[in-house]
């Protein structure tokens, strides 16, 4: 305990050096949680803006299908495969899909567009589609209007209740085509989604391609996304040869080769940072060394075993380090939050670049509670681990020589 | 058993294998409970050394040093750690307080290494301030106190631990006349009434007149060893060792 109070009162020494150190580690702290926070915010963000909004975590497709994305590659949906997917542990929702590129087209405007056939309510309880109704009605099971993208609708000069015209080729080379009214205006955050989506029904769909009870794929809902690779492959498991479950990492190897990339550079940031804190702690032990060299001379001298003196340094750098940490930590929890719901976006041009790349250009912070803390221990670990410089210089500590002025 | 201090034959050279200085040559040292004794010489005579040798903070190259019977310069350093905590008090030249505690928290700190209980410590800092003389600067930092406070309250933590003995680095030697008296009547009243040995290494004439008995040293090697001296110690001494 009286170790304790002394380190305490050490600590407060000389209180300058003190409030620089803890000022060092308050504001290292911060940006690396920051940076950190950050980081997985603009991941967590793209992958929900392109994967779950879209592709879904896992998706089930006949064998091929992938490789080859045309209507002939497509499999019959029943209620006994839906049944079985829908038993796996960490499965909660299922949505089918029949999907196929056809041209749509207004008065005089024609474009390519991706053309997906829905279960209206399944579709949403995956990827909340309905949220991203703009304008107009969502889709019921049996309806036979359409919902376009902002985007596409824009480049067509079509709006709410107008007639669109779908032309495109069919299951087993027939030809493909509808009329359809304009039901709703879907806004997605990715501009990639935004300028080619459609949605029909899937009755409507399917009448459309000549497909009837035919399915392109199926869309997983996961209960816990961390476990998608053992799901994946349970589900691989249970259905076969004749069909294949793909989570979106193999379904979109960009996104993924993206967030390496990203990440790797991240880590060089981070290591940079690190290192100045490293610095900052460094060069506070040292001064201390310096300026309590005869005192801890004479400490040994009057009989304090050494062992003693460095659980006492021991104490004093985690006092100071804890303290900067535990307020950074503190500090930081406001400004992740406050970014998390009002994040960063970037405009003009720069925001053009991100958005050509099919990202959102906005950067919300991730408020997952493991990034606080994992910053946190990694930099007390980092001060225990330079705490070492001045316990090996007291296991060295000659008492006479140190005393000598 | 009276001996509280025999050295024999202790040697110590500094820079051994560039210039060597023969700091204390074959020194042969008998110190009985409840003296007062002063180690006296010119600058680089040796005095430190010896005080510091006697103190197990450094290791003679050749002899043995015993205390109380036992020869410190067998014991490995954590055990030399440990007698120097239970067996010696030290008073430094420049008092080495500990600048953030207060003079109890100084002299409660050896007590603390000692794993001494909080009544025992209680008892001991209010009987040690008591005859220091400064019951009412208990809760006051070393900033606070005057060179001479320091220097008692310094007194105190060395005898805090109720050591075999004291040794005293000049421990007048930053201090004004007044001061340095006071410090003096203190010791020497501790010394006469409570048996306690003390060892000073000094140029105080002032120390010199109030020691019972005078060592001098030149060149490392113990030049005079009296048991009464005047102020003109190093050429009057009355050789009472080689």
């Amino acid at each position: 305990m009286w170790l304790l109070k002394l380190a305490w009162k050490n600590m407060w020494r000389n209180r300058n050096r003190t409030a620089i150190t803890i000022a060092a580690v308050f504001f290292s702290v911060i940006l690396s949680i920051l940076t950190n926070s950050l980081q997985d915010g603009i991941f967590d963000n793209l992958i929900k803006n392109v994967v779950s909004f879209y592709n879904g975590y896992i998706q089930v497709h006949k064998q091929g299908y992938w490789d080859e994305q045309i209507l002939d590659n497509t499999f019959e949906g029943t209620s006994a495969l839906e049944d079985s997917i829908l038993a796996l542990e960490n499965v909660n929702a299922l949505a089918p899909r029949l999907e196929s590129f056809a041209l749509a087209s207004s008065d005089t405007l024609t474009k390519g567009c991706l053309v997906i056939g829905i279960s209206p309510e399944k579709e949403n309880s995956i990827t909340e589609l309905k949220n991203k109704l703009k304008e107009g009605e969502y889709l019921n099971e049996q309806d036979f209007g359409a919902l376009i993208a902002e985007g596409l609708a824009k480049r067509l000069k079509l709006y709410l209740h107008d007639t669109l015209v779908i032309i495109g080729q069919g299951y087993h080379g027939a030809m493909a085509v509808g009329k359809y009214p304009i039901k709703g205006i879907l806004k997605f955050g990715s501009p990639d989604l935004n300028d080619q989506m459609l949605y029909l029904s899937l009755p409507a769909a399917q009448e459309l391609y000549g497909a009837p009870k035919m399915l392109t794929s199926y869309v997983v809902g996961l209960e816990n996304p961390s476990n998608l690779d053992p799901t994946a492959e349970i589900l691989r498991d249970k259905l076969g040869n004749e069909y294949e479950a793909m989570t979106w990492e193999e379904m979109m190897p960009e996104v993924v080769q993206h967030i390496r990339t990203d990440k790797g550079s991240l880590v060089i940031i981070q290591g940079v940072l690190y290192m100045l804190i490293g610095f900052g702690i460094i060069g506070t032990l040292l001064m201390m060394m310096v300026e309590r060299k005869y005192e801890m001379g004479m400490l040994v001298a009057i009989g304090m075993k050494k062992r003693k003196l460095m659980q006492l340094m021991l104490i004093e750098s985690v006092f100071t380090v804890l303290s900067g940490c535990i307020l950074g930590m503190l500090a930081s929890i406001p400004i992740v939050f406050y970014l998390n719901r009002y994040p960063i976006k970037f405009k003009g041009e720069l925001a053009e670049v991100y958005e050509e790349f099919g990202f959102e250009a906005i950067f919300p912070t991730s408020t997952n509670p493991e990034i606080f803390l994992t910053q946190g221990l990694f930099v007390i670990c980092m001060a225990l681990l330079l705490s070492l410089y001045p316990i090996v210089k007291i296991a060295r500590l000659d008492p006479v020589a140190a005393m000598k002025k | 058993m009276n001996t509280v201090i025999d050295a024999h034959q202790v040697s110590k050279t500094f820079n051994p294998t560039t210039i060597p200085i023969l700091a204390v040559n074959n020194v042969h040292l008998h110190l009985e409970r409840g003296e007062f004794t002063a180690l006296v010489g010119p600058s680089g005579s040796g005095k430190t050394t010896l005080l510091n040798l006697l103190g197990g903070l450094d290791k003679p190259d050749k002899g043995s040093i015993f205390i109380n019977g036992v020869d410190i310069t067998k014991l490995s350093p954590n055990a030399l750690i440990d007698f120097r905590l239970n067996n010696i008090g030290f008073v430094f030249q420049s008092f080495n307080l500990i600048p953030v505690l207060t003079a109890r928290e100084n002299v409660e700190l050896i007590m603390q290494l000692q794993h001494k209980d909080r009544r025992e410590i209680n008892e001991r800092v209010e009987t040690l301030f008591r005859e220091i003389g400064l019951e009412d600067k208990l809760d006051t930092r070393p900033a606070q106190l005057s060179g001479g406070q320091q220097q008692r309250v310094a007194v105190a933590r060395a005898l805090a631990s109720k050591p075999q003995f004291v040794l005293a680095d000049e421990p007048t030697a930053n201090l004004d006349s007044k001061s340095a008296t006071n410090l003096l009547d203190i010791m020497a009243k501790l010394n006469q009434e409570e048996n306690i040995t003390f060892i000073f290494s000094t140029h105080d004439v002032r120390v010199i007149e109030r020691a019972r008995r005078v060592i001098t040293l030149v060149d490392g090697q113990i030049h005079s060893d009296t048991a009464k001296v005047s102020t003109e110690v190093p050429h009057t001494a009355q050789k009472r060792t080689p």
